[in-house]
């Protein structure tokens, strides 16, 4: 049996950004909050203390912070006719654990969102006609548009500490020469001014400039200086160690939950946090529209209830799905029959990459770096060209990104060179600090035969079936691959390198589990205007189960040109704000269906 | 005198923050801990006189016989050649048998749970049911099990030569070994001999950097304010989180 917890007014699962958001914003509110996190306990110290934790074995290669995959992973397939394999090592993707998730140790591009990209389906009708959209291709409106979410865009980036470079304020064009003219226009400007240019983003800058493209400084956030914020949290300036992603700050320069929000957190008496706790499902009752709190088990081993009249499922984007599939909140997916809403609309990120190499008389000192500096450019992003002529749905921003090349993974040598021996020693001691690594960060759109369950065949440490992706590429994929690559090829050529290396994705390319990509997973609980085709409502509230909220990626319908956390984290607040103003007045579904 | 300004800050800060890690007493010549008196001028100092050696190390799991197959093995995957010292002389071997004592060794985070299958495609991931200690035990026995039919000697007593044409049948998987893929056992020993070659000191490898000078990589050193707009080569050398300076 169960040990049965005290009643709070909110449960929250997983505490990473979207949870530690939510926490605040309730606690804010006045009510008694209590965060779950299945992770152990983590902060800047000890987990980033200087100089244990500039340690590429330990942290990136070892991957101290990340998912522990004995616990629990995915399974995956490419298609229906396969039998899925687990995901036994991390690889393709990292998400967190821990208290601050992925918060801790992501890299800090920090950006808002493509207006068009809210209304994906709508716009491409509109523009190209519906036959444009290939058969398959589930992409919907996000039911929410930038105007309403841009409050909570600023909101975020002042919580954050965001460096960057606007292009127009209320309506006035300010950023001429470092904004990026392809931005949607903002209330406010960034809280603190852009990064430094790494010497690879000044000459990717020039280049991109010299083939007719519109460079542009990433928004970032990392500090460009120091920063206190809105909820009193205090920031040093990022000194670009290169230890970003993978690690934690020890310069407390990149907004995490843990810098940005938990010593505001930590005064409020109304909350609780419980590490090391692992939440199974959320509890309905008999009738399956309302919950009841949710069933987790403690650091030992214990089944412990925690009642709540409100849940909050914030956990990684497919842990969201997961605890929905084995609670049954809402209709799983069914692929056959395009019916179901859990599940459907599972997207990624796709993205290719080019490397260009330099002599020794080009200096690009590739260990210098920070997670969310760089130059980009947006030419080729969402719809910012026309897509008519090309037959494919999506967009890439170019970036320089240069987050902090460790050498254990990250040593690239020219084509043909063999993987050991003196002729690949020389090669990786010839370009290391010699080379420049550019990405196409591309969008990802979602298909019908793109999917989450549950696996049948294989279990977590807990009993409970594992989440099983159904995942490939599809032609679109493909197309968009190949003309981005094109595209982005024109800069590195521009820069005059020696050699250029990478190569898009070619038909017949499988979805490699092998390879890191990105961990930008979006989607399986999507928001949406219609319960039909979607899990949770504009305000990420389920709509079989109105006292459960899921903000997170999984909301998204499908995968953005842009990093996702910005825009999670402007969600979280826009759902956040409309929990505190009208779901609490009156509890119930926010939305009609 | 901005090499001189940033050195000081350097020190400066790392004595700062460093106070809780103890100060390592160096017992090898030329190396300069940082905090201690001088350390600005370590810059200028002279790379290490002689030739570049590991220091004595006895393998815990290891037998004699498997730890003489990894130096061997090692020594061809990153050489000693005109360019410095190979992964024999960086400490490699030390570093991977120091890493079997470790949780990655015996797959802690990985999931393991069967059923397995190893023919499953390629792009779905590593679908064995072995752990790093058992890919090395049993691999290291089918390598030289192969070497002895091929040329009558264990692989540690091959000229060079015949070793080099030994690791590309096992990176190929010309070799067939009997209890796992040889391209299997190959990939890891190269993963581990190039963590071991390019990892801080303090895992055993990389002894006196000799990996990160190779390649230019400044180590633990982690503060570039000064350097991120300059394309011009970085001046300063590597340092290692006990504090080590090459």
């Amino acid at each position: 049996m169960a040990n049965q917890m005290k009643k709070v007014d909110a449960v929250i699962v997983g505490f990473g950004w979207a949870g530690s958001i939510m926490a605040k914003e309730l606690t804010e509110a006045g009510l008694q909050v209590v965060a779950l996190e299945r992770g152990p306990h983590r902060d800047t110290y000890p987990d980033g203390a200087y100089p244990q934790v500039i340690d590429e074995l330990t942290y990136n290669v070892r991957k101290k912070l990340f998912q522990d995959l004995s616990k629990s992973t995915v399974t995956i397939r490419h298609n229906p006719s396969q039998t899925a394999q687990p995901y036994r090592q991390l690889a393709a993707f990292l998400p967190g654990t821990g208290t601050g998730g992925a918060g801790l140790h992501w890299s800090g591009v920090h950006f808002r969102v493509d207006p068009m990209e809210l209304r994906m389906r709508s716009h491409y009708e509109e523009r190209y006609g519906k036959n444009f959209i290939p058969e398959g291709m589930t992409i919907q409106d996000f039911g929410v548009s930038y105007d309403e979410l841009e409050p909570f865009f600023d909101k975020a980036e002042k919580v954050f500490g965001t460096s960057g470079s606007a292009w127009s304020i209320k309506g006035k064009v300010v950023g001429q020469g470092r904004g990026n003219p392809f931005a949607p226009d903002r209330s406010d400007d960034f809280p603190l001014p852009p990064q430094k240019r790494t010497y690879s983003a000044q000459l990717f800058a020039k280049a991109a400039e010299s083939v007719g493209y519109h460079p542009y400084d990433l928004p970032s956030a990392n500090t460009s200086a120091p920063y206190t914020n809105p909820y009193g949290a205090q920031m040093g300036p990022c000194n670009f160690c290169g230890y970003c992603s993978g690690y934690a700050c020890y310069m407390y320069s990149k907004a995490s939950p843990n810098v940005n929000i938990w010593p505001a957190l930590r005064q409020e008496p109304k909350f609780e946090l419980r590490d090391n706790s692992h939440v199974l499902r959320v509890n309905l009752t008999d009738d399956k529209k309302r919950a009841t709190g949710v069933t987790y088990v403690d650091a030992q081993g214990r089944e412990v209830e925690q009642p709540a009249d409100l849940v909050i499922l914030s956990a990684f984007q497919f842990h969201n799905v997961h605890l929905m599939l084995l609670s049954g909140i809402g209709k799983p997916y069914n692929p056959i029959t395009n019916e179901g809403v859990v599940g459907r609309n599972f997207a990624y990120q796709n993205i290719s990459t080019i490397k260009a190499f330099f002599g020794k008389d080009v200096h690009t000192n590739n260990f210098i770096g920070a997670g969310g500096a760089g130059v980009g450019v947006d030419d080729f992003n969402a719809d910012n060209f026309d897509h008519g002529k090309y037959g494919f749905v999506g967009g890439s921003p170019f970036w320089v990104n240069q987050a902090g090349v460790k050498p254990i993974s990250g040593l690239p040598v020219p084509q043909g060179t063999p993987g050991w021996g003196s002729k690949w020693k020389a090669a990786v001691a010839d370009h290391y600090t010699h080379h420049v690594s550019m990405d196409a960060h591309g969008a990802h759109q979602s298909y019908r035969t793109n999917y989450l369950d549950l696996d049948p065949n294989y279990k977590d440490a807990f009993g409970q079936p594992l989440l099983r992706m159904t995942f490939d590429w599809q032609d679109n994929d493909i197309k968009m691959s190949q003309f981005m690559h094109g595209k982005m090829r024109k800069i590195a050529e521009a820069m005059n390198p020696k050699e250029i290396i990478g190569a898009p994705k070619v038909q017949g390319t499988h979805f490699d589990t092998t390879v890191y990509q990105t961990t930008h997973m979006n989607g399986g609980a999507i928001m949406g205007e219609d319960p039909q085709t979607s899990a949770v409502n504009r305000y990420l509230q389920s709509w079989d189960v109105p006292n459960v909220f899921v903000p997170g990626a999984s909301a998204f319908p499908q995968g953005l040109g842009y990093n996702p956390t910005g825009m999670v984290a402007a969600l979280t607040y826009w759902s956040a704000r409309a929990i505190r103003e009208q779901y609490l007045k009156n509890p119930g579904p926010l939305v009609q269906a | 005198m901005s090499q001189n300004k940033t050195s000081t800050s350097r020190r400066d800060f790392l004595l700062k923050t460093i106070t809780l890690a103890p100060a390592v007493a160096m017992g090898t010549t030329g190396i300069a801990s940082l905090g201690l008196s001088n350390s600005a001028q370590a810059t200028d100092s002279a790379p290490l006189a002689g030739p570049q050696t590991a220091r004595d190390y006895q393998p815990v799991w290891f037998s004699a016989e498997e730890f003489a197959f990894i130096k061997a093995a090692v020594a061809r995957l990153i050489p000693a050649d005109e360019r410095g010292p190979g992964a024999l002389e960086a400490g490699v071997p030390e570093f991977i048998d120091r890493q079997m004592n470790t949780p990655y060794a015996t797959g802690n985070n990985w999931y393991m749970q069967g059923p397995f299958d190893p023919d499953a495609p390629k792009e779905l991931g590593y679908q064995l049911p072995l752990v790093p200690q058992q890919i090395y035990r049993l691999g290291i026995a089918e390598a030289d099990a192969w070497a002895k039919q091929q040329h009558g000697k264990a692989f540690a007593a091959l000229s060079p030569a015949q070793q080099d044409a030994l690791l590309s049948d096992f990176e190929s998987n010309k070799a067939s070994f009997k209890q796992l893929p040889a391209k299997i056992f190959f990939a890891y020993l190269l993963q581990n001999t190039r963590e071991g070659f390019f990892c801080d000191p303090l895992h055993g490898g990389n002894q006196h950097m000799v990996g990160w000078k190779l390649i230019g990589f400044p180590g633990a050193r982690a503060d570039f304010m000064d350097w991120v707009e300059r394309g011009e080569r970085y001046p300063f050398p590597a340092v290692s989180i006990r504090g080590e300076r090459a």
